[in-house]
């Protein structure tokens, strides 16, 4: 057998146990009641332990089966970086208003591109920003001050 | 004919310069993401959705539902062009289409595609008009029980027509009900799985949670690999087709349109069913089945034909019965709701102008498609060249502001991140997205129908077997159930979604 190939299904199957028994946990602290009154618990304690039964089910599949193919690379630094860019943007927007927010949210973004760089990266950004002020700001009308209060201190 | 009628109505509203403009603009969108590999119509219409709240809901509909069926066309240009669907029903098209590009043969299968897809696309949305009144008039004899059976039915009719293990996706479905039980209990207004957090108390918000699944976990997918893409064809040249070319196409477009509606009403993927089905039709009915795989200008006509016909006809189940049956629809019941409008049987009798107008919107928009795709092909051709390391950016700097200007809270924003990290390890795993999104939009449905039916049978569960409807319709379920997990079956589907990759 295939250790190296089953991982997916096991992974797969572990995270949706993990998803089922945190929302089964959760409700069954509300009050679950009865078929005929149900309470705000009960669809979602039943939907959880399906999704245990569920999880459970394809991880022995996979361990069975055995191969389901490579994982693959992971682009780690691109997904920390747009992590990155999307928490500094719903962390600043209000505070240092859309152009600064959206310049360095759409720089951060840019070098997650393979073989990014610095300067090319900076134009990207330049031009995305002014672009998406064009759009939201001066076509749709949206109400975002471009310089929030934290520099107007 | 009252259907004259209703088509009239619909023209007078879909004729107003306002929606003439938001309908151009919707199909031109459309065609442009269609062209763009590395970016569908499902993270598009998300992104838009948002901005969409300001115009009258007929407008956003139409703007909407023309960057699907607009993605539809563009997607045929990619195939064609440089090998590479833009979209994923436009795979089949590739096939033939790029071996016809290759023999000089551009123009003729471009046209070919467009031409289908004009007539497909009258013929969708006919199939559209005519049955919207008797279906929606069926449906309002629906009670709770019946709806719950109807939910049913379209979550596992959505597993048997998607790719991969049915468990998995049986199990993204149940994540994604569970998903859509966030926020306030509806009965109770007990707050569930809200960690104190009163942004939750809503639910969990449905553009984050798309433009997360669809838009940041698709780059991430991307952005593993080098994306490089060469445009073989830079000038198009004989856009018209031949009388011989007519001659082979006229039966496949015939063939190709009736598949594609009927299967569209289908759940899940079914466009992308119906150009596979399509061509294989094709491949068996030819004389020189030889012929396919290598240019053949029929391998071209059917499959876009059917994909767009089903394009239409996937909004029939929207339209009638509230009852998204792919990822795009569930969107746009998402901008039916957040106009205000709850979809179901009863919106054609008290917004016959929405439905109507959307409609007719849906034949101006395919008009659109072919004078901007036939005459206009060198300007997409020239999009090919956005090389992809600004395309990715875009999305995320107009997700960002889209998503954050729904209600200028910065947790939506948040949220996007969440998703798409949590998209992109599903995914990764062997997980398809679109049942999750599904299970997320009906979830709330799902649960309320069920405590509603139990409530009048005094909890006998009985209820949902002793209607006669509603145990048709489980039956329905059970069967495509089953049907999804016979080995042969199996087999073969693999097979289909295969040749996709």
């Amino acid at each position: 057998m295939n250790m190296h190939g089953a991982r997916k299904d096991l992974l797969a199957g572990a995270l949706f146990v993990v998803f089922g028994l945190a929302f089964a946990i959760t409700s069954s602290t509300y009050e679950v009641g009865s078929a005929l009154r149900m309470g705000p618990g009960y669809f979602p304690l039943v939907l959880g332990s399906v999704l245990v039964l569920l999880g459970i089910l394809i991880a022995v599949k996979g361990f069975v089966a055995g191969d389901t193919g490579e994982l693959g690379p992971v682009p780690w630094k691109a997904a920390v970086l747009i992590v990155t860019a999307l928490l500094f943007f719903g962390f600043t927007v209000r505070g240092l208003g859309m152009v600064p927010s959206l310049l360095v949210t759409v720089f951060l973004t840019a070098m997650a591109g393979r073989n990014a760089r610095v300067i090319p990266a900076a134009v990207v950004a330049a031009s995305l920003t002014a672009l998406s002020i064009l759009i939201f700001v001066i076509v749709l009308q949206l109400r975002l001050p471009y310089f929030g209060p934290w520099l107007q201190g | 004919m009252e259907i004259l009628d209703n088509l009239g109505l619909g023209f007078e509203t879909a004729f107003t310069p306002i929606n003439l403009l938001f309908a151009f603009i919707g199909v031109a969108l459309g065609t442009a993401v269609g062209v763009l590999p590395g970016i569908g119509p499902t993270a598009t219409i998300a992104m838009l959705l948002p901005i969409t709240f300001g115009f009258e809901p007929v407008t956003s509909l139409i703007m909407l539902a023309g960057i699907y069926y607009g993605a539809q066309y563009g997607g045929s240009t990619t195939a064609i062009l440089i090998n590479l669907p833009g979209e994923s029903s436009a795979a089949v098209t590739a096939l033939d289409g790029h071996q016809m590009a290759r023999q000089g043969r551009a123009g003729p299968a471009l046209a070919t595609a467009a031409l289908g897809s004009f007539f497909a696309g009258t013929v969708g949305t006919l199939a559209l008009a005519l049955f919207a009144v008797p279906i929606s008039e069926a449906a309002l004899l629906f009670g709770s029980p019946e709806y719950f059976s109807l939910v049913v039915l379209g979550l596992i009719a959505s597993i048997a027509l998607a790719s991969g293990s049915v468990l998995k996706a049986l199990a993204m479905i149940v994540l994604g009900l569970l998903l859509g039980t966030v926020g306030q209990d509806l009965v109770s207004g007990t707050p569930r799985f809200t960690f104190g957090l009163r942004e939750l108390y809503s639910g969990l918000n449905f553009v984050s949670l798309a433009v997360g699944l669809f838009g940041v976990a698709e780059i991430l997918r991307n952005l593993e690999g080098d994306i490089t893409r060469s445009v073989m064809v830079q000038k198009v040249k004989n856009l018209w087709l031949t009388k011989d070319d007519f001659r082979r196409i006229r039966g496949p477009v015939l063939r190709g349109t009736g598949l594609g509606t009927a299967l569209g009403v289908l759940p899940g993927a079914g466009h992308v069913l119906a150009s596979f089905v399509s061509y294989s039709v094709e491949k068996r009915v030819s004389k020189k089945p030889q012929e396919f795989g290598r240019g053949a200008i029929e391998g071209v006509a059917a499959p876009e034909s059917a994909n767009n016909a089903a394009a239409q006809t996937q909004f029939v189940p929207l339209l009638t019965l509230g009852l998204p049956v792919s990822p795009i629809m569930a969107l746009l019941l998402g901008a039916f709701i957040i106009q205000g409008i709850v979809p179901g049987p009863n919106v054609i009798d008290e917004e016959p102008e929405l439905v109507w107008g959307l409609i007719a919107s849906m034949w101006i928009g395919n008009f659109f498609l072919v004078l901007l795709n036939l005459p206009l092909i060198g300007l997409w051709v020239k999009m090919l060249t956005i090389p992809y390391r600004v395309l990715f950016p875009a999305i995320i700097a107009f997700a960002s502001i889209g998503t954050y200007s729904i209600a200028l809270n910065e947790f939506h924003v948040y949220a996007i991140a969440f998703f798409g990290i949590l998209g992109y390890v599903l995914i990764k795993l062997g997980n398809e997205p679109a049942p999750l999104l599904l299970g997320f939009v009906l979830g709330p449905l799902l649960e309320e129908y069920l405590r509603r039916a139990l409530i009048i049978s005094d909890g006998d569960p009985s209820v949902f077997v002793t209607r006669p409807i509603s145990l048709v319709l489980l039956l329905l379920a059970a069967a495509a159930f089953i049907i999804a997990v016979l080995p042969t079956v199996r087999r073969k589907r693999e097979v289909v979604f295969e040749e996709e990759d």
